[in-house]
């Protein structure tokens, strides 16, 4: 299979499409993955790809994982590729997170919190021991885990909905009082970014970026290009009721409900402009699925950014240009990839100019010889 | 979550050319305001696209926006109606386009789509070229930052970039920008012409077709409005100089196939380490043969 196709391209291409299908099923002893098997077994790849893919849509992340093969930044990819297939219907209202379902939500900042520490599901403090058993798994034992966890489990005395912690520091001064923004909310699906950008932009960008982009942003500052030492006011996971207006009537109404990772950063407190007095900063992050390295890292960085806005950046972090246009996982990966193309006439004019300089130096190392 | 939730079944909820109408229609709005402003770099929510970011994107949303089903379409790679992407690119626009004609002839053309190349043949009045961008500031090798760029671009303040110009000939004694050659468009903006060789530069000068340049990954649209002036930047003393296709001996290389001297040439290497030269532009290439052929058989 030649790779710079002079002619035979679509027979390439062709080839290409059946070797990979022919890798995603020669292994395969039993039958394809379902769709459900993905969503559920595997559903923190399932969480990270409707989060990167930026559209809520679980079943479909699931198929694009099963087509992809794995791949997160492939299948958040074909989410996008997909989404652009639809026009926006509405602009929805903001929602009030204190809504949500919580199945997680914890705080760093105080040994108990208004409404209770809740651990939920975590890897946290597991040992990460390999669990040699699961190699081969009993379907009966496998099936039992969920059964008998919900029969040991005592009903529902979890609360519908949890005060968020930082209202309460909010309510004794230590953080600033919220001030609403009169800006409609950017949006990055229909405008382009054009610096400086709004911090609802920037918002927006770090809520569907890839996972280890922003990490890697977020960690720069954490140990020591940046300065924002964070405490965890609140992290919480849960199911968000999404509230859309009737499309007759215009009152709100319940469409459904996502779930979503949410986390509140606050970090150390700055000189006080004029005669205010010094308070905490606030740093916020959330995303679609359940992703907290991710929702942590956008808070970091959300800190640093309003840092970066209203001083001037000076650490890469807090720079919004170099922060946003860096870390989307469809926009880096595709560029990285496309690397592999053919290049050959860019690289012959490359050619032509060393060529030329080499040969003028060589002259010139002649003349004066 | 509704577990009945039926998925879309194949291509059934794609509207032609794929994007949807208000997302085609921002594009052409865009398309418009980049051809008011010669050269000026319109920024456009550029759509998620389902091929990689990179891969010619841009020019296929300005493509996709534009093309309707009495069009002919022409898509190239290096100058190649065969090569991988172009195929990719031109199978993908007939999937979604049902009703658009594909040709390989230049010349029946209405819009091409071309990554790296414009076609050998003079385009005409009638056609529209399509360009891919990977970076479509040509100030970015000067200066990272895009606010300062687009302040840059206001006041046509291109003297960091003559620097740049300036360094190269005294470090080389030749200007080193090989492709991608700052071009000024109707006497101020000063474009990236996306990476076509230092060859197809003076093709853009008072073309009379429409050069349409779209970066999908950066989020911008520019135009070479039809007889438009398009200057490579230079210097007084010192010319601009395309590729230089002469042998040892001076003399000018020829195509293998089809032996034109005029044409920009791509370089080959056979297993036995023999460099031969065959035009980049296939279509041009293989009209020429038949010429040869048809006139050897009259």
């Amino acid at each position: 299979m030649s790779y710079v196709a002079i002619k035979g391209g679509k027979a390439a291409i062709d080839g290409a499409a059946s070797a990979t299908e022919y890798l995603r099923s020669k292994g395969s002893l039993d039958e394809p993955l379902t769709l459900a098997m993905i969503e559920e077994q595997l559903r923190l790849l399932t969480s990270r790809v409707v989060s990167e893919g930026g559209l809520y849509h679980p079943r479909l992340a699931a198929l694009a994982l099963k087509q992809f093969q794995g791949d997160t930044l492939e299948a958040a990819f074909a989410l996008r590729a997909y989404r652009s297939t639809k026009p926006r219907l509405l602009e929805s209202p903001v929602q009030d997170t204190s809504n949500m379902r919580c199945i997680r939500r914890i705080s760093s900042a105080f040994k108990e919190v208004p409404g209770g520490q809740y651990l939920g599901a975590t890897y946290d403090y597991a040992l990460r021991l390999l669990q040699l058993d699961l190699a081969n798994e009993d379907p009966a034992a496998f099936k039992a885990v969920a059964k008998n966890f919900l029969r040991d489990t005592a009903e529902a005395e979890l609360p519908d909905n949890f005060p968020k912690v930082i209202d309460a520091l909010r309510a004794e001064g230590l953080l600033p009082p919220v001030v609403p923004s009169r800006a409609p909310a950017f949006d990055i699906t229909r405008d382009p970014l054009v610096f400086p950008v709004p911090r609802s932009a920037a918002l927006a960008t770090m809520a569907r970026a890839e996972t280890g982009g922003l990490l890697a942003m977020a960690y720069s500052n954490m140990r020591g290009y940046g300065d924002v030492h964070p405490t965890v006011a609140e992290l919480r996971v849960g199911y968000l009721p999404v509230k859309l207006p009737h499309p007759v009537t215009g009152e709100l109404m319940e469409a459904g409900e996502v779930l979503v990772t949410e986390c509140e950063v606050v970090a150390m407190y700055e000189g006080a402009h004029g005669d205010e007095l010094p308070t905490f900063t606030l740093g916020y992050g959330a995303c679609f699925g359940h992703n907290e390295v991710k929702a942590i890292s956008m808070a970091i960085l959300d800190r640093a950014l309003q840092k970066g806005m209203r001083d001037g950046p000076s650490n890469p972090s807090e720079d919004p240009e170099f922060v946003l246009l860096h870390v989307d996982g469809v926009d880096s990966m595709g560029f990285a990839s496309h690397y592999k193309m053919p290049h050959y006439v860019t690289f012959q004019s490359d050619m032509d100019r060393l060529r030329t300089t080499q040969q003028k130096m060589r002259q010139d190392t002649e003349e004066t010889a | 979550m509704n577990t009945h939730y039926e998925l879309p079944l194949e291509d059934a909820g794609y509207s032609f050319g794929f994007l949807d109408e208000y997302a085609k229609k921002e594009v052409r709005r865009c398309i418009l305001k980049a051809i008011a402003i010669p050269g000026y770099q319109t920024p456009y929510a550029s759509r998620e696209m389902p091929m990689g970011r990179g891969f010619g994107t841009g020019g296929l949303q300005l493509t996709l926006s534009l093309i309707g089903a009495d069009d002919t379409l022409k898509v190239i790679d290096q100058g190649s109606d065969d090569s991988v992407n172009a195929v990719n690119l031109r199978q993908f626009v007939q999937l979604t386009c049902p009703g658009v004609a594909v040709t390989e002839k230049t010349q029946e053309a209405t819009l091409i789509q071309s990554r790296h190349r414009i076609p050998e043949k003079a385009l005409t009045e009638q056609q529209i070229l399509v360009l891919q961008v990977p970076y479509p500031d040509a100030l970015v090798v000067v200066e990272p930052s895009e606010a300062r760029r687009k302040v840059m671009h206001g006041e046509a303040d291109y003297s960091r970039l003559l620097v740049k110009l300036y360094e190269d000939v005294v470090r080389f004694d030749e200007i080193t920008l090989s492709h991608r050659y700052p071009t000024r468009i109707n006497g101020h903006y000063v474009i990236d012409p996306s990476p076509i060789p230092r060859w197809d530069v003076p093709r853009l000068h008072q073309s009379p077709a429409l050069v349409l340049l779209g970066a999908g990954r950066e989020k911008k649209i520019y135009a070479v409005p039809p007889y438009t002036v398009a200057e490579p930047l230079v210097f007084d003393d010192i010319a601009f100089r395309v590729e230089d296709f002469r042998d040892t001996h001076g003399r000018r290389i020829a195509c293998r196939c089809c032996g034109s001297t005029v044409s920009f040439l791509d370089e080959l290497i056979d297993d036995a380490g023999k460099v031969t030269h065959q035009c980049s532009d296939s279509a041009y290439c293989e009209e020429q043969q038949e010429t040869i052929s048809a006139r050897k058989q009259a």
